[in-house]
C-alpha cells in the first residue's frame, strides 16, 4: 500500500501522522506553500484524504482530487467535509465517533463544577497569596441543580447521566423528541434555556445548528444561568456571548471551544464567571490513540476491500 | 426541639419543652425596659418595640446578611468586634448582663464559662458549626443552657467540589485556563492532556457522608470503588480495605474524607503516597493533617505521585510554597462547603431558632433550688 497516496490537510496525533507516514504515500498540505502545486504534481495518485475537526474536504479540494474514494477524518464532527458532494460521487467518509463519548462527557461535568464552583478562580486565588487575607466568597452548588442538553445523542446522554449522579434534573432538546428518553423535552432552545441553569451545547454542527446559542437563548439562560460549550464554537454567536457576559446578562460559560481558533475574545481573559479551554474535549492520550486507530483501520478496511469500521457516508 | 430545624447538638437537663412544663412551678417575670435605656440609643428611628439584645461572638459568615435583614428584630451586641472583656463591651454598651439570653457565635471566638458565668439569664446558644469545641458546655449543663448547632449538613456540596477538584486535576483545567488567558491568541493546539474517569481505581479513605456522596457521583463516571473506614460497613457493597497502604495499592485515585482525630492524623503518610504511585492522584477535602504535608510536597517534586487536589492545609491559610509552582496540583482555600446555597440554609435555620426561642416567652429568672 505504500504507493497510495494519502493526503493530510492539517496537523494531527504525531502517532497517527508516522502511522500514516509508514503505510502509504503521505503528503502533507502545509509542506507546499501552493496548494495548487501539490495539486499538479500529485494529484492523481491521491486516493484518500485525512482531516481533523478543523480542516476536511470542501467541494473545491474534493473536485481537484479526481481520484479521491475516501475521506477519513480525525474527528466525530465532520462540518468541515462537504458530505454531500461526497454522497454525489461515491466518495466513503469515515469519522471516529464513541471513542470520545466518556471523555467529552466527563469535561463537560468537569468544566460546570469548575465554573459554579470556581475552581479555576480559586486556585489563582491561593497561588496568588489571597487566602492570607480572607476567605474566598461563596459559590454556586450545582447538586440538585436542572441541566438543560442541546442534542441528545451519545455525548448529550452521557453527559446526562453523570450528571443525575449529582440529583440533577434534565431537560433537553433536539430536532425530534426521543420516544424513549424519561428526560423533559423542549421544542425550542430557547425555552431550554428558560427552564433549566446549566445549558450543555452537545449536538452536531450543521446549518441548522449555527449559532444556535444567539442573543434570545442567552437572555432566556440569564443572569444565573450557565452556559457550556463542548460542541463547536460557531454552536454560540460568541460577539453576543461576549457581550452578555460582559454586560452581566448571563452568569457565566465554560467553553472548549471558539468560533475562530486558535482565536480567544480577550475581553473573556479578565472575566471570574468563565472558564476557557484550549479544545481539549478529545485530547486524552487513551482517545487520541483511539481516533487515529480508527483513522488507520477505516483506511486500510478501503483498501483492502473490506467493510469500513465506522461509515459516515 | 425539632421547632427550628436546627440540630440540638448538646441537650441539657431541661429542654425547651421542659421549661414550659416547670413554668408554672417557678416564678417568672418578664424583662421590664430594664435594657429599653440602652436600648433607646440603638433603637430605629420608628420602631418603638423594644429590641430582643443578641451577643454576637465569631461573627459566623452569615451574619452580614442576618444582621442586614435583622435590624428591626434584634438589637445585636457584637462583641466580636471589641478587644474589651465582655462585661467592660457591655457596660461601654448600657447594656445589662442580665438582659442577654441568647448568644449567636461560631469557632472564632470562645463562649467560655466566664462569659456564660457572666450572662444569668443566658438559656440559648446558637453555633454555625457542627463542632462545639469553642463553648464550654460543662458551665452550660449546669446552668441548663440550650445548645444548638444551625449547621447544614454539607456533604452535596463538598462531594461536589471533590469530583471537580479531581477532573480539574485530570484534565488539567486550571492549568490550561491559565494558558489560554496568558497565551490567547497564539495558543497552539493538539496538546495533549486528560485522562478519562472510566475505569479508574477510587479509594476513599473515610466512608461517611462525605465519602459516600463521592463514591455515589463517581460510580456514574464508570469509576471502581472502593475504601478504608474505621471498620467495615454492612451494608455498602464496595471492597473494604482495613489497610491504608493497601488501599493505595490497588487504587489510581486516593481521597481522603475521614474526620481527624489523633489516629487518623498523617494517615495518609510516604509509605501511603508511595504505594499509590507515579500516576497516581489525590484529593484532600478533610483535613489538612490527615495528610503528611511535608512527605506530600516532596513525593509531588519528586514525581513520587502524579498530583493533587488539595482543599485542605496543615497550618491554613498558609501553604507550601512548593506547590504554588507546580502545574499537577489544584489549590483551593477550604472552600468545599462554601456555597451561597448552604448559607442561605444556615442563616434560615438561625432565624427560626431564634424566633422559636423569642416568641415562646420564656425567660427565667435562676431557678429556685428547693
Amino acid at each position: 500500500m505504500g504507493s497510495i497516496g494519502v493526503l493530510l490537510v492539517g496537523r494531527v496525533f504525531p502517532y497517527l501522522e508516522q502511522e500514516l507516514d509508514k503505510r502509504y504515500k503521505l503528503f502533507r498540505l502545509w509542506d507546499y506553500p501552493q496548494k495548487a502545486q501539490l495539486l499538479s504534481q500529485h494529484a492523481a495518485s491521491i486516493r484518500a484524504v485525512v482531516g481533523h475537526a478543523g480542516a476536511g474536504a470542501d467541494a473545491d479540494l474534493i473536485d481537484e482530487l479526481p481520484k479521491l474514494e475516501i475521506v477519513s477524518s480525525f474527528s466525530v464532527g465532520v462540518d468541515m467535509i462537504d458530505l454531500e458532494k461526497c454522497k454525489a460521487k461515491g466518495i466513503r467518509v469515515t469519522n471516529t465517533p464513541d471513542v470520545l463519548t466518556d471523555e467529552v462527557a466527563d469535561l463537560a461535568i468537569g468544566l460546570t463544577l469548575a465554573l459554579l464552583r470556581r475552581i479555576c478562580e480559586c486556585d489563582r486565588y491561593v497561588r496568588s497569596g489571597k487566602w492570607k487575607k480572607g476567605d474566598y466568597k461563596l459559590t454556586t452548588k450545582f447538586s440538585g441543580k436542572t441541566v438543560g442538553i442541546v442534542g441528545l445523542g451519545r455525548i448529550g446522554q452521557a453527559i446526562a447521566k453523570r450528571a443525575e449522579g449529582f440529583n440533577c434534573s434534565i431537560c433537553y432538546y433536539s430536532r425530534t423528541e426521543k420516544r424513549d428518553s424519561n428526560y423533559k423535552y423542549y421544542p425550542s432552545v430557547v425555552e431550554l434555556a428558560s427552564n433549566c441553569d446549566i445549558l450543555v451545547v452537545a449536538c452536531p454542527l450543521t446549518e441548522e445548528t449555527h449559532h444556535i446559542i444567539n442573543r434570545e437563548v442567552i437572555n432566556a439562560l440569564g443572569p444565573k444561568g450557565f452556559l457550556i460549550n463542548i460542541g463547536r464554537g460557531k454552536h454560540v454567536d460568541e460577539a453576543e456571548l461576549v457581550s452578555a457576559l460582559q454586560e452581566g446578562r448571563l452568569g457565566g460559560a465554560g467553553l472548549d471551544v471558539f468560533e475562530d481558533e486558535p482565536a480567544v475574545p480577550e475581553e473573556l481573559f479578565g472575566l471570574e464567571n468563565v472558564v476557557l479551554l484550549p479544545h481539549v474535549g478529545s485530547a486524552t492520550l487513551e482517545t487520541r490513540t483511539d481516533m487515529a486507530d480508527l483513522v488507520l483501520g477505516n483506511l486500510e478496511a478501503h483498501f483492502l476491500g473490506k467493510p469500513l469500521l465506522t461509515p459516515l457516508v | 426541639m425539632g421547632k427550628c430545624g436546627a440540630k440540638v447538638k448538646f441537650n441539657s437537663s431541661l429542654s425547651l419543652t421542659t421549661f414550659r412544663q416547670i413554668r408554672s412551678t417557678i416564678q417568672y417575670h418578664f424583662p421590664q425596659a430594664q435594657s429599653s435605656k440602652a436600648m433607646a440609643d440603638k433603637h430605629t428611628d420608628n420602631d418603638t418595640k423594644e429590641l430582643q439584645p443578641l451577643l454576637v461572638f465569631g461573627p459566623p459568615l452569615l451574619f452580614p446578611n442576618f444582621e442586614a435583614q435583622n435590624l428591626h428584630n434584634y438589637h445585636f451586641l457584637k462583641a466580636f468586634s471589641s478587644k474589651l472583656p465582655l462585661h467592660q463591651f457591655l457596660a461601654k454598651h448600657n447594656v445589662e448582663p442580665s438582659s442577654i439570653q441568647a448568644i449567636l457565635c461560631n469557632p472564632f471566638q470562645k463562649v467560655s464559662a466566664e462569659v456564660i458565668r457572666l450572662l444569668p439569664s443566658l438559656s440559648i446558644i446558637v453555633t454555625t458549626s457542627a463542632g462545639t469545641d469553642h463553648i464550654d458546655l460543662a458551665e452550660c449543663s449546669h446552668r441548663g443552657i440550650q445548645v444548638v448547632s444551625a449547621a447544614v449538613d454539607h456533604a452535596e456540596d463538598v462531594a461536589d467540589m471533590t469530583v471537580g477538584l479531581l477532573i480539574d486535576i485530570m484534565w488539567k483545567i486550571s492549568a490550561a485556563d491559565r494558558f489560554v488567558r496568558k497565551w490567547g491568541h497564539s495558543m497552539p493546539l493538539n496538546l495533549s492532556f486528560g485522562s478519562k474517569l472510566e475505569g479508574k481505581r477510587v479509594g476513599i479513605v473515610g466512608l461517611g457522608k462525605i465519602g459516600g456522596e463521592v463514591a455515589k457521583r463517581l460510580e456514574v463516571f464508570g469509576c471502581t470503588i472502593m475504601y478504608n473506614s474505621r471498620n467495615q460497613k454492612p451494608f455498602v457493597s464496595y471492597p473494604f480495605y482495613s489497610n491504608v497502604v493497601e488501599l493505595a495499592a490497588n487504587s489510581d485515585i486516593f481521597v481522603v474524607s475521614c474526620s481527624l482525630n489523633e489516629k487518623t492524623r498523617h494517615i495518609v503518610n510516604r509509605e501511603v503516597m508511595l504505594a499509590l504511585g507515579k500516576d497516581g492522584i489525590i484529593v484532600n477535602i478533610g483535613r489538612g493533617a490527615l495528610i503528611d504535608e511535608k512527605e506530600l510536597v516532596r513525593c509531588l517534586m519528586e514525581g513520587e505521585i502524579g498530583g493533587a487536589g488539595l482543599d485542605v492545609f496543615e497550618n491554613e491559610p498558609n501553604v507550601p510554597k512548593e506547590l504554588l509552582q507546580l502545574d499537577n496540583v489544584v489549590l483551593s482555600p477550604h472552600a468545599a462547603s462554601m456555597t451561597s446555597n448552604a448559607l442561605d440554609i444556615m442563616r434560615e435555620r438561625v432565624s427560626e431558632c431564634l424566633e422559636a426561642f423569642f416568641s415562646s416567652k420564656l425567660v427565667r429568672t435562676p431557678v429556685l433550688d428547693d
